[in-house]
C-alpha cells in the first residue's frame, strides 16, 4: 500500500481546499454517532462531482488504499468511523437533487442530498420521501442506502430499501455500475436491493432513484400514558389484534421520558411510567374510521391518560419529544451506548424485563425507546467514562442484551447496521458457512476489501484485524464516548 | 429438448444432495411460469414441490415462514383466516405457484401498488447455493440490518443462483372488504394521464390497473363503512362519471381472472415489462403494431404481454426501448430479453454463489 503515492495523486486531482491533510482538519472525521471510537484518517478529499469519486476510488485501488465514503456521520454503529490509514472520501457537496419527475412520483439524487430535503423538494407537489430516521434533517441519502436505514414509519412503509429503484454505483476496484431503473418492478435479481445495506463495503453509491410516495392526507398521533412499562407493551399487542396498520407504535420509558422532556419540553403527561405514540396516516375517511377503534382499545389497555394530538403542532411535539430522546438522555448521563436489537413483538415484554434484570445486575442504568411496532429495541446505556472500568461494564451489559435478542428469536440490528459495534455478534446470528458466504460476496466486489474494511465482519476474519481502538491513533485526547451534540 | 425425470427432494439435506451430485440444474415449483422452470439441454430438474409446510406462524408477529415448495394458496388461506394477507399479491396462485417459484419469479400482481412487491415483503431465506452450501440470509423478525441481504437478492434470481428451501415473509392485516371502480377512459394517453394524476392524490388506492382497451381499473379497500364515500370521492376524482363500482364475489373474480392471467390469449407468450407510465405509450404503439394484447399493472409501471410472434422480435422491440423483459410463458433457452442492468455485478454474485454454473446464468 502506498499511502504517498496516493497523496500525490489526490494532490493533483483536488484543490487544496478539497484536500485535508492538515492534523487539525481531520478530527471532525475521526468518529461518527458512535463516538467512543474513533480513528485518524490517512486524509480527507470533498469531491463535488461524480467523476471525482470515481478517480478517488480508482486511484485508491491502484495504491491499495482503503478508503470509506462518508456523509454526515450519523452512523450509530461506528459504520463511518476511518479506516486505519485510509481515506475519508467526504460526499456532503455531491448534494444535488438532480431530477425530480412527481408525475411519475421519482426523485433522481445524489449521495450527500439530506433526507429531509428530498421530502421538502417533493412536498409542493403533496409528495414525500417516506423513510425517516430520527436523524433524517442532518443524514444523507447514501448513508441510508448504505446502512438500509430505517425510522418510526417503517413498520408500514418500510426501510430504505423498499424506496430505492435504481442506483448507480462505483466498485471497489473502479467499475462504475448501475442497478435497477426507474419502474417499481425488475426483471433479474433485485440487485439494488442487494445493494442497500452493504454498510459501505460494495463501493460508494453515486446517483440513488428513489420512490416517493403522496403526503398522507390526514394524520392521528394518540398518545398513552401508562403507569408501568409492560402495560404500554401489552396495548400493543391489542392494537395489531384489531386489525390495524398503524404507520408507527413507538414506546419511550420513564427514564427516556425524563431526559426528553428536560430537553425539548414535549409536555408529556406528567407521572407516565411509560409512553406510548400510536400514529394513523392516510386518507381522511379512513383514519376517521380507524381511530374510533384505536382510542377504544387503548382505553381498555389501563393507560390512565389518552391524547389524540388537535394540531399539526401538537403532533409536531409529540414526535420532537420522541425523536430527540437519544440526545436528550445525553442530559441525563455524561455517556451513553445505544443498542439495536429486534425482538418478535410478542416478546417484547420479556425482552424488557431481561433488559431490567440485566440493568440491576450491572448497577448501569438503561433508558429504553424504542419502535414497539416491529420489535426494534433501543435502549440507552448511561455511564461516565471518567469512572474507572465504565466503558467496559456498558459495553458487556450491551453485548448481554444483543445475545438476549438473539435468544429471543431476533436480530443483533433493526436499523443502525453491524458497523464496527456490533461485529463481534454477526457470528451469534448466523453460521460460520453464512459469514464465509457473506465474506466471498464481498470479496468478488471488493478484491482487495479497501472499501470500509474492518466493518460487518468478526476482526480476525478480515485484512485488517487491528481492533478499533477507542483512541484510535488519536494519542487519546478526544474524550471517549462523549454523545455528539445535535 | 431431452426429457429427463425429476428429482424430488422432500429435505434440505436431499436438496443439497441434488445440487452436489449434478453438474447442470434447473429448479422448478408449480410450473406455472414455464418458461423459468423448463430443463433445457442436459440439465436435470429439481422439483422443490414436495418441500412444503408451514414452518412457523403467529398472527401478532405480521410474518409466516414456510418450506419454499409449499402452495401459495396454502398460505393465503392461512393468512385470509387470521385477517391477513400477502400485500404483494403474488399471481398464479389458483394455478398452484409456489412460494419458491413466485419469489424466484420476482412477481407480484395488482395489489402491490399499495404496499409494495415481493422484493418489500420477503425477509429471510435459507437457500442451498450452487456449490451445495446451505446458507441463510434476513431472519425471521419483520425488521433485520444484519448481514448483507440475501433475501432480496433472491427475488427474480429464477432459480440461478441456488434452491430455495424456506422463506419468510412480513404480512399485514388484509382489508376488511374492497370495492373496484372501473371507467373506460378515452385511449391510453388519456388513461396514462389520470393514473399519473391519481399517483400524487393522498388516496388509499390497492391497484391501479389498465385493461384493453384503455379501461382503467381502481381498487380500494379498508373498514367497509368508509368504502361508499370514497368510492364516490375516487369517481369525482377520475372525473368522468360513468364508472361502473363493483364489490362481492364479482370484484374479487374480476382480479383473480387478472392475477391467474386467464385473459391470456391461447398461443401467446406471455412477457413482463419493467416500465415507468411515461414510456408506455412509444412501447404501446409498437406492441399494438405487432398485435399483441397489453395490461399494464402497478400504475403503468409493468406491462404484462401476451405475444404472438417470436421472443427474437420482442427483444429487438424491447432492446430499441432500453427496457428489460422476462419471458414467463414461451421458449425456456433465454428467459431475459430486451435490455438487461447490471449484467456484470450479476456475474460477480454469481461467481461466489454458483462458481461451477450448475444453473444457467442469471
Amino acid at each position: 500500500m502506498s499511502s504517498h503515492g496516493l497523496l500525490d495523486a489526490l494532490r493533483e486531482l483536488y484543490p487544496r481546499t478539497r484536500l485535508l491533510e492538515e492534523r487539525a482538519a481531520l478530527v471532525p472525521y475521526e468518529s461518527d454517532g458512535l463516538a467512543s471510537f474513533r480513528m485518524r484518517p490517512l486524509a480527507v478529499v470533498l469531491p463535488e462531482t461524480q467523476q471525482e469519486v470515481i478517480d478517488t476510488v480508482r486511484l485508491c485501488h491502484r495504491e491499495d488504499v482503503p478508503f470509506l465514503a462518508r456523509g454526515s456521520g450519523t452512523s450509530l454503529s461506528g459504520g463511518s468511523m476511518p479506516v486505519a490509514g485510509g481515506l475519508v472520501i467526504a460526499l456532503n457537496r455531491l448534494n444535488r437533487i438532480k431530477r425530480l419527475d412527481p408525475r411519475q412520483r421519482l426523485a433522481v439524487v445524489e449521495p450527500g442530498v439530506i433526507n429531509l430535503d428530498v421530502s421538502r423538494a417533493a412536498a409542493p407537489y403533496g409528495l414525500h420521501y417516506a423513510p425517516d430516521p430520527s436523524s433524517q434533517s442532518i443524514c444523507t441519502i447514501g448513508g441510508n442506502v448504505a446502512f438500509n436505514s430505517g425510522g418510526a414509519h417503517c413498520l408500514k412503509y418500510g426501510m430504505t430499501a423498499n424506496h430505492v429503484l435504481g442506483l448507480t454505483a462505483v466498485l471497489p476496484d473502479g467499475e462504475v455500475v448501475e442497478l435497477g431503473g426507474e419502474s417499481l418492478e425488475q426483471a433479474g435479481p433485485d440487485l439494488v436491493g442487494f445493494f442497500c445495506g452493504n454498510e459501505g463495503l460494495f463501493g460508494i453509491v453515486l446517483e440513488i432513484t428513489l420512490r416517493l410516495l403522496p403526503l398522507p392526507e390526514r394524520y392521528k398521533t394518540v398518545l398513552a400514558a401508562y403507569h408501568d412499562l409492560e402495560a404500554a407493551g401489552n396495548a400493543v399487542a391489542r392494537v395489531i389484534a384489531l386489525g390495524l396498520l398503524p404507520s408507527a407504535m413507538e414506546i419511550m420509558d420513564r427514564l427516556a421520558l425524563d431526559a426528553a422532556e428536560k430537553a425539548v419540553r414535549a409536555e408529556y403527561p406528567p407521572g407516565a411510567q411509560a409512553l406510548l405514540i400510536v400514529e394513523l396516516e392516510g386518507e381522511s375517511e379512513v383514519v376517521e374510521a380507524e381511530l374510533a377503534r384505536l382510542t377504544t382499545a387503548i382505553g381498555d389497555s389501563g393507560a390512565y391518560e389518552v391524547r389524540v394530538a388537535a394540531s399539526p403542532e401538537e403532533r409536531a411535539l409529540i414526535w420532537k419529544g420522541r425523536k430527540s430522546a437519544f440526545s436528550a438522555v445525553g442530559r441525563l448521563s455524561p455517556n451513553y451506548l445505544v443498542q439495536d436489537g429486534v425482538v418478535p413483538r410478542g416478546r417484547l415484554g420479556e425482552a424488557l424485563r431481561g433488559i431490567e434484570r440485566l440493568s440491576r445486575r450491572y448497577g448501569v442504568a438503561v433508558a429504553n425507546v424504542f419502535h414497539a411496532g416491529d420489535g426494534n429495541l433501543h435502549p440507552l446505556i448511561l455511564f461516565d467514562a471518567r469512572e474507572a472500568g465504565a466503558i467496559e461494564r456498558a459495553e458487556s451489559l450491551a453485548g448481554d442484551i444483543l445475545r438476549l435478542c438473539i435468544e429471543l428469536g431476533g436480530s443483533i440490528t433493526g436499523e443502525h447496521g453491524v458497523g464496527v459495534e456490533k461485529r463481534e455478534y454477526l457470528a451469534d446470528m448466523f453460521s460460520a458457512v453464512d459469514i464465509e458466504m457473506f465474506k466471498a460476496l464481498r470479496l468478488a466486489i471488493d478484491p482487495k476489501e479497501l472499501s470500509n474494511r474492518g466493518k460487518m465482519f468478526p476482526p480476525e476474519t478480515t485484512v485488517d484485524s487491528r481492533p478499533a481502538s477507542r483512541s484510535g491513533e488519536t494519542d487519546g485526547s478526544a474524550p471517549a464516548g462523549q454523545p455528539r451534540s445535535r | 429438448m431431452k426429457v429427463v425425470a425429476a428429482l424430488e427432494p422432500r429435505t434440505t439435506a436431499e436438496v443439497v444432495d441434488a445440487v452436489r451430485s449434478h453438474d447442470r440444474l434447473v429448479v422448478r415449483g408449480g410450473c406455472t411460469k414455464p418458461a423459468l422452470s423448463t430443463a433445457t439441454d442436459s440439465a436435470v430438474a429439481v422439483d422443490i414441490a414436495g418441500l412444503t409446510g408451514i414452518v412457523e406462524y403467529d398472527p401478532n408477529e405480521f410474518t409466516v415462514t414456510a418450506l419454499a415448495g409449499t402452495r401459495v394458496s396454502e398460505v393465503t388461506g392461512l393468512l385470509a383466516a387470521n385477517g391477513q394477507y400477502l400485500p404483494f399479491d403474488p399471481p398464479f396462485v389458483a394455478a398452484g405457484a409456489t412460494l419458491g417459484g413466485s419469489v424466484a419469479s420476482g412477481l407480484s400482481g395488482p395489489n402491490r401498488y399499495r404496499f409494495g412487491g415481493v422484493r418489500d415483503f420477503i425477509i429471510g431465506v435459507r437457500l442451498v447455493d450452487g456449490r451445495g452450501d446451505e446458507v441463510r440470509g434476513g431472519g425471521k423478525v419483520v425488521k433485520n440490518a444484519a448481514g448483507f441481504d440475501l433475501p432480496k437478492l433472491m427475488v427474480g434470481s429464477m432459480g440461478r443462483l441456488g434452491i430455495m428451501t424456506e422463506i419468510t415473509f412480513k404480512v399485514f392485516p388484509a382489508p376488511k372488504a374492497w370495492r373496484t371502480l372501473t371507467v373506460a377512459m378515452q385511449g391510453i394517453d388519456d388513461a396514462l394521464e389520470t393514473i399519473m394524476r391519481l399517483g400524487s392524490l393522498p388516496l388509499d388506492l390497492e391497484a391501479v390497473e389498465l385493461t384493453p382497451t384503455a379501461t382503467l381499473n381502481v381498487r380500494i379497500g379498508g373498514l367497509e363503512e368508509t368504502l361508499e364515500a370514497r368510492i364516490q370521492r375516487l369517481e369525482r376524482a377520475i372525473g368522468r362519471g360513468d364508472g361502473r363500482a363493483l364489490s362481492g364475489d364479482v370484484e374479487q373474480a374480476f382480479w383473480k381472472e387478472l392475477r391467474e392471467f386467464r385473459w391470456l390469449p391461447d398461443e401467446h407468450k406471455l412477457v413482463k415489462v419493467p416500465v415507468t407510465p411515461t414510456r408506455v405509450t412509444p412501447l404501446h404503439e409498437r406492441l399494438d403494431r405487432a398485435g399483441a394484447t397489453v395490461r399494464y399493472g402497478v400504475g403503468a409501471n409493468v406491462a404484462w404481454v401476451a405475444w404472438p410472434g417470436e421472443m427474437q422480435e420482442l427483444d429487438r422491440l424491447l432492446s430499441a426501448l432500453e427496457l428489460p423483459g422476462l419471458v414467463l410463458i414461451g421458449p425456456p433457452e433465454s428467459p431475459r430479453i430486451g435490455h438487461v442492468a447490471g449484467r456484470s455485478f450479476a456475474a460477480r454474485i454469481k461467481s461466489v454463489l454458483d462458481p461451477a454454473r450448475r444453473f444457467s446464468e442469471v
